[in-house]
This record gives structure tokens, sequence and C-alpha cells, in this order.
């Protein structure tokens, strides 16, 4: 039997644990091709208008995956992974959404993740999906506890300097000395690390000799000690992550400049952008990349061009 | 201390009474002009939605007038709303304004902190907050009483904008009442002014429910006069948000657990299986019961770049497709124009009532 993982979204934080898991139960495992053009067009004519590009893409990556002939999409609704924050309303809702617009899926897997009591809630939840797919509760809990180290493994890479993309394998480094400015590159791992829809933002950093830090390769202590300094924190688990990094950095004098990466029409982000400029004012420069179905390289590149020639100015003038 | 609070709707007239009788100086938002979205969207994130512009606007021009503290509601999310008055503040502050802010949290599980936000505004004996509270409560139920009728009464009128006239007449009378006595008489007045408008009693317009986000239903600036629009058009609106129904399910209600709207809730539950946040999953909800109720059609009124209302659209399209029932979304921002949204509300208006001749058989 094979089990269809979508590309994105929540596959840039937890596709390793997935992949382990459903494999030690016995399955193949199915991951949508990673972001074409195709799978863009598809989605962006069959979603609700004014949703942003990543529920778009996300359409796509779904119906990539049908086509393919899985056995089961796995589309796990992500509700809340940490006390006191859920996903993005959008998350909450995107298995009925994308029942409701796409037709003829073969049957969802979509277990309600809610961790409300940490590790156990996850060893609960896997149980029943095992059990749903008709494997035993133990062996659900035993590849339970694969995946997380697999995930833990995956983590412990991203600590070490990765990006998301690098661990997952999406792309390699091409060994230039990076001996540019320190950007804090910060914004949803399902953008930033998507080298379709960022056309490639990663890779063109690199080859400007720009160190980038993001917001995964944050110590976890130190998130949790940056969301009790809040006075009041974001709703949103990427979001939150997104602005504590931008204080980590900046608080640390970690970084020559902020770039905070968005998709046009985000909801949380018009919020999270704000915080990160009025974080950023008077300390290091700041700008939006705005990505969205439109977005083409050249454009990417005039702006981080500005940006970094500016940074290199701003030091070399200092 | 002088408060400012966010306009929406009529509901300004109760909660300024509300203050003051909690010994407070009010400084009364102003009502929402284009300058006041001007000036909120020059100061907010391209993305906000519109009531985050709205209000921005209207903190700007209360702080113009004087105000140097603002009062507003919190919230848990996952909709954006509860986050941002401390947006607000980060930007007022940038600004250069240090106001204070008082944010009223949901009592469940921040019980303390709203005692410790309430305290700040009750300056007067303990003894007279319940009957102050008593009266404001009933001066918004009345309002919400008004405009309920005048949904009835528009789309009947013999002579248009009568209903409107009547409308302002009473909004002014209950403005004047100062306590629960004249009150009481408002009410009747308010009765009896209602009860003059002359209507067409054999009418039977055609019936729209709205629902959508609870700021932009609940003010006209924010909807292009929605409601207005297509009561002159003769229909008869309906909505089951109301700001006194919303705050007893919010602050009461959900405190003890209690479920509201559970037939929407259960309603929704095929097309929606988990809370979105903001209205998503009532307005699916009720949706289904306009339809079953015999309604022509449902307008759904989102904020552009509303997160909850953009999933309710997704899912409100499918509901509209199975059920055979009518739905059309109004997206509002700083962009949208009372003539657009009239535009785009007559082509509906004729569209149901074309429906409806066919379904009764009159030839077309």
């Amino acid at each position: 039997m094979r089990i269809g993982i979508p590309s994105t979204l929540a596959y840039y934080e937890y596709f390793p644990f997935w992949d382990v898991f459903f494999r030690e139960l016995g399955f193949d495992v199915v991951s949508s091709p990673i972001t074409t053009k195709a799978i863009l067009d598809w989605g962006v004519k069959h979603t609700v208008s004014d949703a942003c590009v990543p529920i778009k893409l996300i359409h796509g990556h779904v119906r990539a995956l049908a086509e393919e002939g899985v056995d089961f999409i796995f589309l796990p609704r992500m509700v809340s992974v940490a006390p006191k924050e859920t996903f993005c309303p959008k998350f909450l809702g995107l298995p009925d959404l994308i029942q409701a617009s796409i037709n003829n899926l073969p049957p969802m897997l979509s277990p309600r993740i809610y961790l409300r009591f940490g590790r156990m809630s996850l060893f609960r939840i896997c149980g029943q999906t095992a059990r749903s797919l008709g494997a035993s509760r133990i062996k659900g809990l035993r590849a339970c506890a694969k995946a997380l180290d697999a995930w833990h493994a995956f983590l412990r890479s991203i600590r070490q300097g990765l990006t998301v993309a690098e661990a997952l394998g999406l792309r390699q480094r091409t060994g230039t000395a990076l001996r540019g400015p320190r950007l804090a590159l910060l914004g949803y791992p399902y953008l930033i690390n998507d080298p379709f829809i960022s056309a490639n933002l990663l890779g063109l950093l690199e080859e400007r000799g720009v160190q980038v830090l993001t917001a995964e390769m944050v110590p976890s202590e130190d998130l949790k000690r940056l969301s009790r300094s809040m006075r009041k924190n974001l709703f949103w688990h990427y979001s939150n992550r997104v602005v504590w990094a931008a204080m980590y950095y900046l608080d640390k004098e970690m970084v020559d400049g902020v770039i905070h990466v968005t998709a046009f029409g985000c909801g949380p982000d018009a919020m999270v952008g704000k915080l990160v400029e009025l974080e950023a004012k008077g300390k290091v420069p700041f700008t939006t990349l705005s990505l969205d179905e439109h977005t083409g390289q050249e454009g990417i590149i005039t702006r981080i061009d500005a940006f970094v020639d500016m940074l290199v100015r701003k030091k070399v003038s200092a | 201390m002088r408060i400012t609070f966010p306009r929406m709707g009529t509901s300004y007239i109760a909660i300024a009474d509300l203050l003051t009788g909690l010994g407070n100086e009010v400084i009364l938002p102003p009502p929402i002009t284009k300058r006041t979205l001007d000036l909120g969207t020059r100061y907010s994130p391209e993305f906000a939605c519109l009531p985050f512009k709205i209000l921005m606007g209207t903190y700007l021009e209360g702080i113009a007038r004087g105000a140097d503290a603002i009062v507003s509601s919190g919230g848990v999310g996952p909709c954006r709303a509860g986050f941002y008055m401390e947006m607000h503040r980060r930007i007022l502050r940038d600004l250069g304004y240090e106001v204070e802010t008082i944010t009223l949290e949901p009592p469940k599980g921040h019980m303390v902190d709203l005692i410790k936000q309430l305290r700040r505004l009750i300056n007067v004996p303990l003894s007279r907050v319940w009957s102050t509270v008593r009266f404001a409560w009933g001066k918004l139920e009345l309002l919400d009483i008004i405009e309920e009728r005048a949904y009835y009464l528009r789309p009947r009128e013999v002579v248009r904008g009568s209903t409107t006239r009547a409308l302002r007449k009473c909004l002014s009378i209950v403005r004047g009442a100062k306590d629960m006595e004249q009150l009481s008489e408002a009410r009747n007045k308010v009765e009896e002014i209602l009860a003059s408008v002359p209507i067409d009693p054999e009418a039977v317009p055609l019936k729209v429910g709205l629902v959508g986000e609870i700021y932009v239903v609940l003010e006209p600036f924010a909807n292009g006069e929605v409601a207005e629009t297509l009561g002159e058009l003769g229909v008869e609106v309906h909505r089951s948000t109301y700001l006194t129904k919303w705050t007893r399910e919010n602050a009461f209600l959900d405190f003890f657990r209690i479920p509201a709207d559970r037939d929407a809730k259960r309603l929704a539950r095929p097309y929606l299986g988990e809370m979105i946040g903001g209205h998503g999953i009532i307005n699916v909800g009720e949706t289904v019961i306009y339809s079953r109720n015999g309604f022509d059609g449902v307008i759904h009124l989102a904020p552009f770049t509303c997160i909850p209302e953009i999933v309710a659209k997704g899912i409100l399209t499918k509901v509209s497709s199975d059920l055979g029932f009518p739905v059309m979304t109004l997206y509002l921002d700083e962009h949208t124009g009372k003539e657009g949204v009239r535009t785009r509300l007559e082509a509906f208006v004729d569209l149901i009532s074309k429906k409806r001749e066919k379904e009764q058989g009159v030839a077309w």
C-alpha cells in the first residue's frame, strides 16, 4: 500500500517523522514531486480565490499525488503542537478545504494533531493511525518511537547550521565561501525551503556569499525564554517562531540584516512582518520579500542584490 | 485617563454610557469616514484586515481629540483580532504616542487579568457598577432590537427611505436616555416611531441571511451599507450576529463551558471538522440553517485577507452547490465602495428573484 505525502506546508517540519513512521509500518511512502510550474498552476486554478500561495500549492501537490495513484493521502490536521498556540486557521480547516475543492480524491488520512499532553498525545495519535491502517497499536507505538529518533536527528542537523532544505536533501551547498554579510532569513519553512516558489532564494544568497540564519536554527530553550518576554504572543506556531527568532538574532547582535520572507496576502504575516520590522528598527536594516504565483527570479535577484549591496556599503563606510 | 474605544455599528452609544457611568472620561470615537480609513491604512501593515485599519484610524482620531487610553477586546486566536490591541499599541508607540491600553480578554483562562483590567475601568463605588452595567446592557439590547426591526420594515416600506429616517430618529432618542426610567420611555417611543412607518402588509419580500466576520457585519461603513442597500432593493435581511448575543456567548457561556450555537455547529460538522476561529464554522452552519428555513440566499461578508473567512468561503462554495442555495461572498477592503457593493447586490437579488419565480412556476 502506498501512502502519499504532499511536499509542502508541514512537510518541511515533519516529513522525516512521518516518512519513517509509515515505512516502519510497512507501507511505501510517496511524496509529491518538489513544486513545479504545473503543480502551482493547477493549484492556482482550483483553490478558493484570495487564498495565499502556500494553500494554492498544497492543492496542486494533493492533486499530483492523486494522479500518482496512491492509496491514501496523508494530510494531518495540524491543530497545535505546543501550549497556547495553534496553527494558522487555514491549516486547521485544510483537510475540509481540500475535500471541498478537489473531486475524486483517494481516501484522505487526516488525524487531528493536537499535542495537548506532549509526547503522550503523539503516541496516542500514532497508535490510532496505525490501527486505522490495519496495523496493530503496538506496532504503531514502536514506529512512533523510531520516527521520533529520525526526527530528532533531523532537528539536530538543522541546529548545526543546515537549512531545512539542506537537511531534507532538497539542495546541496555548492561550497562557495561565505564572506558576505550575515542575514536572518525569517519566514515559514514551506516558503524559504521550496526551491520553486522562493525562486531558489537560498541558492541565490549562497552565490552572493551571504551567511543565512533561519528561525529553525535557534535553540528551542531560547525560544521558550523569548516567548515569556513578550507581553502577548501571537497564536500561530510558525509565526511565533519567526518573531522569537528575530528577537534572538537581534538581541545577540548576530546578524547584519533581516529579510522577512512572506506570501502575498498571508494573514498572520501582516502581524509578523510589522512586529519584526519594529524589532529591527534602529538596529539593523530590514526588508520584506513577498512571494506569490507571479514571482520571478529576476525580481528576487534585484531585491536581494540591492539589499546585500546596501549592507556591504554600510559596513565599508562604518 | 481619557478613554476611547473601537466603533462598531451603533454599539458606541451604549459603550460610551457604560464607560462614563463607571467614572471615566470618554472620548467618543468619531463616526468612521473615508478619512478615518485613509489614516488607518497609512499606518497599518498592508495585509492587515479592514477592521484593523479602521480601528487604527479610529484610535489616531481619538488621540487627536485628546484620548490617552484605549479599551478594546482581546482574544485567544486563531483569528488575528485577538492580537490587534497589542499590535496597535506597538504601532502607536512607534509613531510616538504612549497610550495606555486596556485589553479585555475572555474570562476563561484570563480571569485574574480580566479583573485587573476591569478594575482600571471602574472608578466609582462598586455599588454603582451593577446599575451602570444593567443600564448599558439595556441600551445595547434596545439598539439591537431597533436594527432587527429595521430589517423587517425596510423591504415593506411604502415610501423609500422612511425606515432609515425612522431608524435615525430612534437612535437619537436612545442616545438621549440618561437613566433606566428614560430608557423605558425611550423604548416606548421607539416602538411608536417604528410602528408608524407605513408598510405594505401584502408584500412578500425576498429573504437573505447575512453571515460573516462580526466587525464587517455590524459596521455599515465597513460593508458598504449592505443591509440598508438590500432592504431598499426590497429584500428582508436577517442576521444572527448581534453584539448582545456575541457578548453573552463569549463572556459568559464560554466561561461556564455551555456550548453556544449548537445547531449551527452541528450542521457545519459534515463540511468543517474544526473550529477555525472567527466566525468560520458558524457561518457554514448558519448557511445550512438559512437554506432549510426557506431563505432565498446568503450574503457572506469577509474582510480581504481574513484567514478564517477564506477557509469558510472555500467551504461555502461546496455547501452552496450541494444544497442548490445561492451564496455570495463579498470581500471588503479599503477600496470597497458603496456603489460597487450595490452593483453586486443588485445582480445577486436579480438572480435569487428569478430563482424564486422559477420555483414558484411563474413564467418568465
